[in-house]
């Protein structure tokens, strides 16, 4: 590395830093099943905790009965909430300015709520004995649509009678949660009584879930001597989880630790605090022992974490040449039996006033209304930036219905309004500033790529066939160009719980050249230690393979908010480069007094530091990291190590241009995906392998929800879709292959001009998807039909639009 | 329940046990054994995250008791490292080819694809697809594990034909590429 | 989720099978591959004091194929059905019908014996067992006897089985040379079981046609078959949607399952037929 003769770009290859395909660290462990994960770790002692959950949705609960459990041999107590509210604890905060039940306070209010925690000496006695729990329910009326819940005599929250306010506002019904309004309502009404056009219609994105592989979990473990609580668990916001568990159990924060391990996938599931994070918290508190809870995949479908669930009315005005003058939106949002979405504080609908997607859209108003049903609680952002999904969803459906007024080319309607390079940065309707974009560029390359004009053709020919009866298939064209909002946030406006949604990283660099680094993020699969690395290599000119990178244990990493929301790189990502250039500029001091000349006078080259028009007079990193370690260098402090707290500026707006071609099959409903375009446009790549990785499977969970996953209750509130045989994930069978291609348009505002990119692939994927559903059939009539587009319910639509004979 | 006694062979060791009947396989080996390669994902056998070999099958450890492969042959992703420690050729090629994310799913897709490619060293994009469906993966979107798969194949073939040697780096060199 | 504790018995014969089934009575099971009951004991809506473990029977294993007749033993594996080279010539409906049940790990465990047995109309081998005109044969305390498929199925999850009997092996007519086969399953994803599937043997004037997950039980359908055989593919067509009874789950509604029973019967036919000379 040392060597001279190395040419710039050899030595930058070298460090494998920014840009390039590193492979990742993480996968030797996980490639020889060495990962560790919260159900890989044993304690000495360890008990196991397992939930007794109700059957109903709505019921009074009259009495449980632990006799019978507790004489079970092996179980160590049985909690209901009579034994957590002298602890203040039968009830817990929820990050959306609610409160929810830890176990069941006097009723339920979904399927599968918390109603009594078995304590065991393992997972199978814990079993056994919540099997013998009794517990008599007296069954209540259940409510599973928000617009009957708006209009119900029954009152879902008895705790919150005669309440008017809520935590955003005044409620206008005993189910009712919250309005949140953006925008000119009287100003966009106005314009949508003047338009030339007006094309309206409902768009339901329907109640899903996460899903990761792993479930929710954790180990709690109370030191009753030390006094320290030691917290394992699949977290993606430790630090956070932290300041909650301090808050809230009035445990000292200096006496919590709480660590993340690996997590086998996370998608929005585990941002949340759960009911089984606080029981084995008290259960490892009153036995004394560690306590074990892992949740089992039916727990996990039924009572951690949906996503979605938005009915979202929708105006569009547009002059007749397709020049959008307006957007209305009324949101209806199902939010379960408890308000327990992850959204910033100020946000109760999250980002969903991004819904003027990538359209420069004069004037827009946006209102939702919060609605509490008999339903789980969550409304996470399932790998999406707080509700960012729902409003490119919304969006791109609308101008599809657009399109279909003006009997024009979606393509062509999102064409003439897309906001210009030009107009970067851009000030939305909704209020959001753009900070950079080239849409027109990117949409171009997309159509070109897939071959637009031949694909339209190809598709007029299908329906002339389809018409003379040679094929009972269709073709449909599925277009979407999505802006995303991500990185939150500037604590100024974005904060969860209080908590300003900075973040942080911490670099060490060792004496001999290599170094640690710590972030407030927690990778989930994303690869963290590979792609942030990178970032410091870049910076600072060390080999990525010469950097560790360690987060999630919150006695050891600096504060952060956490990986959600396409946050890492937008945030803690720039953090580490403040954090690296902080090094590097004292580096540059020390370098100038090793080669005896003023600061000013060397200049960085790739891996060290050379004396300015001398550039054989240098030194590199490595060995400027040794001599702040061996040095008395006058002025400066020993020792080379930075931190960085990062509080962005602004968002990043990340985007792309999906295109999907399915050909569906009317008589079956079966639809094939015979060929999938990714354009994203994520600013500045870290590392294009990862990149792509992250496209593959945010597009294969795309496919998975629009093709087919959902939360589905029947009238009685049961959850009929809470196995993996139900709730659709594709195979390797079902799931096709994806294009990738990309465009660079760096932010601005950030260090490195990175915009983050885990979302964008879900957030784009959904309408690409159902767009190519109703493209299929827009020449037969259709207009909308709502997700989840399985084989019924596309048959449903050839049957409406009597293709059956 | 009365315990029973098992004896089963795991990663070409023997190992003894006491287990109620009821035990499932996966438990058995995670708890007991502390192998935790394998994976708990669906508990209904739709996942495959537990996928271990017996007896040259492909099985679902979750969806088995202990006492059902009592004096059998077990193979976990542990037992498919090098004996030198370095990593086997599909645990290489997954990595080499970023076949895996959150690692979670990783056990079981190359526990499962060793036997895929035991049986059918030459297979297909389409064999691949079709006889790796009982693993699911919610990270990759699956076309890089089908590369990686298919990339095994092709080096475990060249492996397979001494003459060749060269070609084995050559692949590599490839691959690395 | 944990299943309920029970005694396991891995019975080396099958006189010592039916013992144990006679011992323990309602509170004794057998388990074959374990991947339909295993599920249904961790979700605890299966419990049982006695497991009974099929595996160590020789009786109950091995896949002979004669002249005119096809054996297969209970015990033998969906797998197994599929790398069988003899069978795949004899009745290459069976292995067709085998690739579409469930995932490759599940066929490795899954048998034949305890898809036809444990009476799920969402199994995919009774409707293939009745339209190949298949025999069971069962051994209980009182001897053997067996069993028409076509007779076997009484509602979802009763068969003429006896609680204290075994289903040894499954006798299958080899179909005649020029018989034309088939097997049409629609299903969400790899793993699923059928929205509707179809199996049709057309040929030499004959026809059978059954149908799986669309009623309580497969239905085989004399009509069907008949009008099939006579060459009237709408009169089989209409006889078979007469004979379902699908009702409405997260697959569907009834209406799309009977149009799509219809489509899957037709494609069935039209490949049979293909196939027939």
């Amino acid at each position: 590395m040392n060597d001279q003769t190395l040419t710039p770009e050899e030595r930058a290859a070298n460090l494998k830093g920014m840009g390039s395909s590193r492979k990742r660290v993480e996968d030797v462990r996980f490639t020889q099943g060495k990962g560790n994960y919260v159900d890989d770790i044993k304690l000495d002692g360890m008990l196991f905790g397992a939930f007794v959950r109700s059957p109903y949705a709505h019921a009074r609960v009259v009495n449980v009965n632990k006799d019978a459990a507790l004489a079970v041999p092996g179980v160590v107590a049985v909690l209901t909430a009579e034994d957590l509210s002298p602890l203040g604890l039968h009830w817990m905060p929820t990050l959306a300015g609610d409160k929810q039940m830890v176990l069941a306070d006097g009723k339920v209010l979904f399927q599968g709520q918390e109603v009594a925690y078995v304590v065991a000496e393992d997972r199978y006695i814990a079993a056994d004995a919540a099997e013998l729990v009794e517990v008599d329910y007296e069954e209540l009326p259940v409510l599973t649509d928000p617009f009957e819940a708006l209009k119900s005599d029954v009152v879902l929250r008895e705790d919150l009678e005669g309440q008017t306010e809520g935590a955003h506002g005044p409620r206008k019904h005993h189910n009712h949660i919250f309005t949140w309004e953006q925008g000119d309502k009287d100003a966009t009404e106005a314009i949508l009584a003047e338009a030339d056009v007006v094309a309206e219609e409902m768009i339901y994105y329907h109640r899903t879930h996460p899903c990761p592989l792993e479930t929710c979990g954790c180990v709690a473990s109370m030191d009753k001597v030390t006094g320290k609580l030691t917290l394992h668990g699949t977290f993606q916001a430790p630090h956070a989880i932290r300041t909650v568990v301090s808050l809230i159990s009035g445990i000292a924060e200096h006496n919590i630790r709480v660590i993340s391990p690996d997590i086998g996938g996370g998608f929005g599931n585990k941002v949340g605090a759960y009911a089984g994070y606080v029981c084995s918290v008290v259960a490892s508190i009153v036995t004394g022992r560690p306590v074990k809870w892992v949740e089992n995949r039916m727990e996990n479908l039924m009572s951690t974490a949906f996503a979605r669930d938005y009915w979202m009315q929708g105006k569009i005005a547009a002059t007749k040449d397709g020049k959008i003058t307006g957007l209305w939106c009324h949101t209806t949002a199902d939010h379960g039996g408890f308000d327990a979405c992850a959204d910033p504080t100020k946000f109760p609908a999250g980002f969903m006033n991004i819904c003027t997607g990538s359209y420069d859209i004069p004037t827009a108003y946006l209102a939702v209304d919060g609605v509490y049903t008999n339903k789980a609680p969550g409304g996470v952002a399932y790998r999406c930036s707080f509700r960012v999904t729902e409003a490119a969803y919304f969006i791109e459906r609308m101008i599809e219905v657009l399109a279909i007024k003006l009997n024009m080319d979606a393509a062509e309607l999102r064409r003439i309004n897309f906001i210009k390079a030009d107009q970067f940065p851009y000030q939305s309707a909704l209020g959001w500033e753009y900070d950079s974009g080239d849409y027109h560029t990117a949409w171009d390359k997309a159509l070109k790529a897939v071959d637009y004009e031949g694909l339209r053709a190809e598709q007029a020919q299908q329906i002339e066939d389809f018409k003379a009866g040679k094929t009972r298939k269709l073709l449909g064209i599925g277009l979407t160009h999505f802006t995303e909002i991500v990185g939150a946030g500037p604590v100024k406006n974005c904060d969860i719980l209080g908590l300003g949604m900075f973040d942080s990283c911490e670099i060490r660099i060792h004496p001999t050249g290599s170094a640690i680094a710590r972030l407030g993020t927690i990778s989930q699969g994303q690869g963290h230690a590979t792609t942030f690395a990178q970032i410091i290599a870049s910076e600072i000119g060390l080999p990525a393979d010469d950097i560790t990178l360690e987060e999630g244990d919150t006695d050891t990493a600096p504060y952060g908010l956490g990986t959600y929301g396409s946050r890492s790189t937008p945030v803690a990502g720039a953090a580490t480069a403040m954090a690296a250039r902080k090094i590097r500029a004292k580096a540059q001091m020390i370098a100038a007094y090793l080669l005896e000349v003023h600061d000013d006078d060397v200049e960085w080259d790739v891996d060290r530091f050379a004396v300015k028009g001398a550039p054989e007079r240098f030194k590199t990193m490595k060995e400027i990291a040794f001599a702040a370690y061996n040095q008395a260098i006058p002025g400066l402090e020993p020792g080379l190590e930075a931190v960085s707290y990062y509080d962005p500026p602004n968002m990043t707006y990340p985007f792309g241009a999906y295109i999907c071609v399915m050909e569906i099959d009317v008589d079956t409903g079966e639809w094939d995906v015979r060929k999938f375009y990714a354009l994203d446009d994520c600013g500045t790549r870290i590392n294009p392998m990862i990149i792509e990785g992250q496209v593959h499977g945010g597009v294969t969970e795309a496919l998975a929800i629009a093709m087919g996953q959902e939360i589905a209750y029947d009238e009685m509130g049961n959850v009929k879709t809470a196995t993996l045989m139900d709730f659709f994930i594709p195979t390797a069978w079902e799931t096709p292959n994806y294009t990738t291609d990309h465009t660079v348009t760096p932010s601005p505002h950030h260090p490195i001009g990175a915009k983050g990119v885990g979302e964008s692939p879900n957030v784009g994927g959904v309408p690409a998807f159902s767009n190519a559903v109703h493209d299929a059939f827009r020449p037969f009539g259709l207009v909308q039909s709502h997700m989840p587009h399985d084989h019924w319910r596309i048959w449903r639509i050839a049957n409406g639009l009597g293709m059956h004979g | 329940m009365s315990k029973m006694h098992v004896k089963l062979t795991v990663n070409g060791k023997q190992v003894e046990g006491l287990a109620e009947p009821r035990t499932l396989l996966i438990h058995f080996l995670r708890e007991d054994l502390k192998i935790t390669g394998p994976h708990i994902g669906c508990e209904t056998s739709h996942c495959g995250a537990c996928t271990v070999d017996i007896d040259g099958k492909s099985v679902k450890s979750c969806t088995t008791f202990v006492a059902q492969v009592n004096g059998a042959d077990v193979t976990t992703v542990e037992g498919l490292t090098n004996d030198d420690g370095s990593l086997g050729v599909l645990q290489e090629m997954f990595r080499e080819h970023h076949g895996l994310q959150c690692g979670f799913c990783t056990p079981g897709m190359i526990t499962r694809a060793h036997r895929l490619l035991q049986e059918n060293p030459n297979p297909s994009e389409e064999d691949i697809r079709f006889g790796m469906a009982g693993n699911l993966c919610r990270c990759t979107g699956y076309q890089n594990i089908v590369k990686a798969i298919s990339a095994s194949a092709d080096m475990l073939n060249a492996q397979n034909q001494p003459s060749s040697r060269e070609a084995v780096g050559q692949t590599k060199v490839e691959a690395a590429e | 989720m944990i299943p309920a504790g029970f005694e396991y018995h891995r019975p080396g014969d099958i006189a010592s099978a039916i013992g144990i089934l006679q011992q323990h009575g309602d509170e004794a099971r057998v388990i074959a591959g374990g991947h339909s009951l295993i599920p249904m004991m961790k979700l605890r809506m299966a419990e049982m004091g006695h497991l009974v473990d099929l595996q160590a029977i020789d009786e109950l294993k091995g896949i002979e194929v004669g002249a005119d007749t096809v054996s297969l033993g209970a015990m033998v594996t969906q797998h197994e059905l599929i790398t069988h080279d003899g069978l795949a010539s004899a009745i290459p409906l069976i292995r067709e019908a085998a690739l579409q049940i469930a995932d490759p790990q599940v066929r490795y465990m899954g048998t034949v014996g305890g898809n036809v047995a444990n009476g799920d109309p969402g199994n995919d081998m009774p409707g293939l067992m009745q339209c190949l005109n298949a025999t069971f044969d069962l051994s209980g305390p009182d001897g053997n006897r067996s069993v028409a498929a076509r007779d076997f199925y009484e509602a979802a999850y009763f068969t003429a089985r006896d609680d204290e009997e075994i289903l040894t092996r499954i006798s299958i007519p080899v179909p005649g040379a020029g018989v034309g086969q088939a097997y049409e399953k629609q299903k969400r994803k790899i793993g699923d079981y059928a929205t509707a599937a179809a199996a049709v043997m057309v040929g030499n004037g004959q026809a059978s046609v059954a149908m799986t997950n669309l009623a309580d039980t497969p239905i085989w359908s004399d009509a069907a078959s008949a009008a099939l055989a006579a060459g009237n593919v709408d009169a089989c067509v209409a006889a078979m949607l007469d004979a379902i009874d699908p009702v409405e789950d997260n697959r569907g509604p009834v209406e799309f399952k009977k149009h799509v029973a219809a489509v899957m019967l037709r494609r069935a036919i039209a490949r049979a037929q293909s196939r027939a000379s």
